[in-house]
């Protein structure tokens, strides 16, 4: 590391701190592709095999190069910008779904030290920054000029918002638990507790005493990343594809990334919240982020199961749940947590 | 030049540019897509001055949630705009009357904080989070008028409900609550019929 380090400075002089951080974001970025690449070939393989299939089998051993297949023919597609349709914004909103989903990783911790910014109100940054995703749905839908689009932007939006707000309840409960807003101490503080002191860490996890806040936090998470069975902002049976139904080529492939880009975030950060981020289950064997990853392809292998499993919500029941079900069980946890963490009882000490 | 004094700069034509724009734009939307530039640009301004709990709280609440839903309702407004421009001569004098006040009264408050208070002692030290001062200041020196202030958007969120409330609806809907807990058992009967012989 020195080495490199001096290395750097050597070439680079003055500029090299900026060049380090510069590289660290690519050494984020780049496998985080490649992971939004390779969760698109295991979710049409996970949904094939559930559906007695096979999934893709054509392109390399097993259809592995599927993806890059599949990115390829996208990037080579015209992009077709409709008549009538706000040509700057048009642009503009793809980018605006995936920036969001790729800056929210700066603060997003692998291990204790291993992480970009270990700023101190990490928990609110990643709630601001996800908040802006929805820009790029709206936008896309209203720029469009299509219906379709229209109307599953308005769906997106409104679905994002109501959502977000139980998402915010279940995290209040667990910054409130680990009493900090540091990503890194909240994982920290899931390794204390009688059953982590027996060895038996991943019953000291948030996930345990928490548990209705870890699963409003999950299904909002799914809903969030407007995925089945809430994706009733695509719903392709009703209004085609909802807000991409006018994109073509890169621009249309930019929301898909978005949208695999924020299931992996979604699943990174429920891993960190609720299931120990990279903290081992058992005593016996080491810390480290490969538990991160473990407990992330968990995560992921959760989404994709729903969406083989469940048929999408009418869009009547999905606010039903989201504000007449979910808002109540937040506010009443948040009270019982608040009881129990005065009490002698207080498991979190 | 510093680098801080640079990106100060740099946010702050942005927000310059961005409010500008917000007054200046024909399309509605393209307002408040500024508007919500602005936000943001702002919420950069905030954190360059160590102030990152306000800082992450502007994007959260109005880039995040309001300005959602203020988007949403200008992207369904029709809006003529000449109709708009009919009585602007008429209305120009109270308009800048009031525009005037209102920058007289932030250059009082803005200017009498900025020439007495030294930059220095606004400095935080490091290792001091924002966000918990704020929240033990809330709600202890300052809980009445915090109290205060959550009771005013009570009332405003009531008062929107009730503008908006058309009486009891007369036509029939269907109650989600009721439909999710239907069972299969309360809508098909199966029915054992006797096999036939011929």
């Amino acid at each position: 590391m020195d080495a490199l380090m001096n290395f750097g400075q050597g070439v680079f002089g003055g500029a090299w701190p900026a060049v380090w951080a510069l590289l660290k974001i690519v050494l984020i970025v780049a496998p985080l592709m490649l992971s939004v690449a390779y969760l698109t070939w295991a979710e049409r393989k996970v949904i094939g095999y559930m559906q007695v299939r096979i999934g893709p089998n054509r392109v390399g051993p097993w259809g592995l190069i599927q993806p890059i297949a599949d990115g390829l023919k996208l990037l080579l597609k015209e992009i077709i910008v409709p008549s009538g349709a706000n040509k700057g914004i048009f642009i503009i909103a793809p980018m605006l779904a995936i920036a969001p989903a790729l800056a929210a990783w700066a603060v997003v911790p692998f291990t204790d030290s291993l992480v970009l910014a270990n700023i101190d109100a990490s928990l609110l940054y990643i709630m601001a920054i996800t908040s802006m995703g929805v820009y790029g749905i709206i936008l896309s839908g209203w720029a469009s000029n299509s219906k379709y689009a229209f109307l599953g932007a308005m769906r997106a939006s409104a679905q994002m918002v109501s959502y977000e707000i139980s998402m915010g309840f279940s995290l209040i409960c667990v910054l409130m638990v680990s009493n900090s807003l540091n990503l890194v101490e909240i994982v920290n503080a899931q390794d204390h507790g009688r059953f982590a002191s027996w060895g038996l860490g991943i019953l000291s996890w948030n996930w345990l005493p928490l548990l209705p806040m870890f699963l409003v936090y999950l299904i909002s998470g799914i809903a969030e990343t407007n995925r089945a069975p809430f994706d009733v902002a695509e719903g392709e049976s009703e209004i085609v594809a909802g807000f991409h139904v006018e994109y073509s080529g890169m621009a249309f492939a930019v929301f898909f990334l978005a949208e695999y880009a924020n299931m992996i975030l979604v699943s990174a950060l429920t891993s960190i919240m609720f299931l120990g981020g990279w903290l081992s289950p058992v005593g016996f064997l080491p810390d480290g982020a490969l538990w991160l990853f473990a407990k992330m392809a968990f995560v992921l292998f959760l989404f994709l199961w729903f969406r083989a499993t469940f048929p999408r919500y009418r869009f009547d029941q999905l606010m039903r749940l989201g504000w007449k079900v979910f808002l109540p069980v937040c506010l009443v946890w948040l009270v019982v947590v608040g009881v129990w963490m005065m009490s002698p009882l207080n498991i979190w000490k | 030049m510093d680098f801080q004094t640079l990106v100060f700069f740099f946010l702050s034509a942005i927000l310059i540019f961005a409010s500008l724009r917000v007054i200046t734009a024909r399309n509605p939307v393209h307002a408040a897509l500024h508007l919500i530039l602005a936000f943001f640009t702002c919420g950069g301004i905030w954190a360059l001055l160590q102030a990152e709990f306000l800082a992450i709280a502007i994007i959260l609440v109005y880039v995040g949630a309001v300005m959602v839903l203020f988007l949403f309702v200008v992207m369904m407004l029709d809006i003529n705009l000449d109709r708009i421009r009919q009585g602007f001569w008429s209305y120009l004098p109270l308009g800048a009357m009031l525009g005037i006040l209102m920058v007289m009264e932030m250059g009082l408050v803005l200017g009498a904080k900025y020439f007495q208070v030294p930059a220095a002692e606004a400095m935080v030290p490091a290792g001091v989070s924002n966000t918990k001062s704020i929240g033990a200041l809330m709600f202890t020196d300052f809980v009445y008028p915090f109290e205060l202030a959550s009771i005013v958007l009570l009332v405003g969120m009531i008062a929107a409900i009730v503008l908006t409330y058309r009486g009891p609806k007369r036509s029939k809907y269907t109650n989600p609550n009721q439909q999710v807990f239907v069972k299969a058992k309360d809508r098909v009967r199966v029915l054992q019929m006797p096999v036939e012989k011929d």
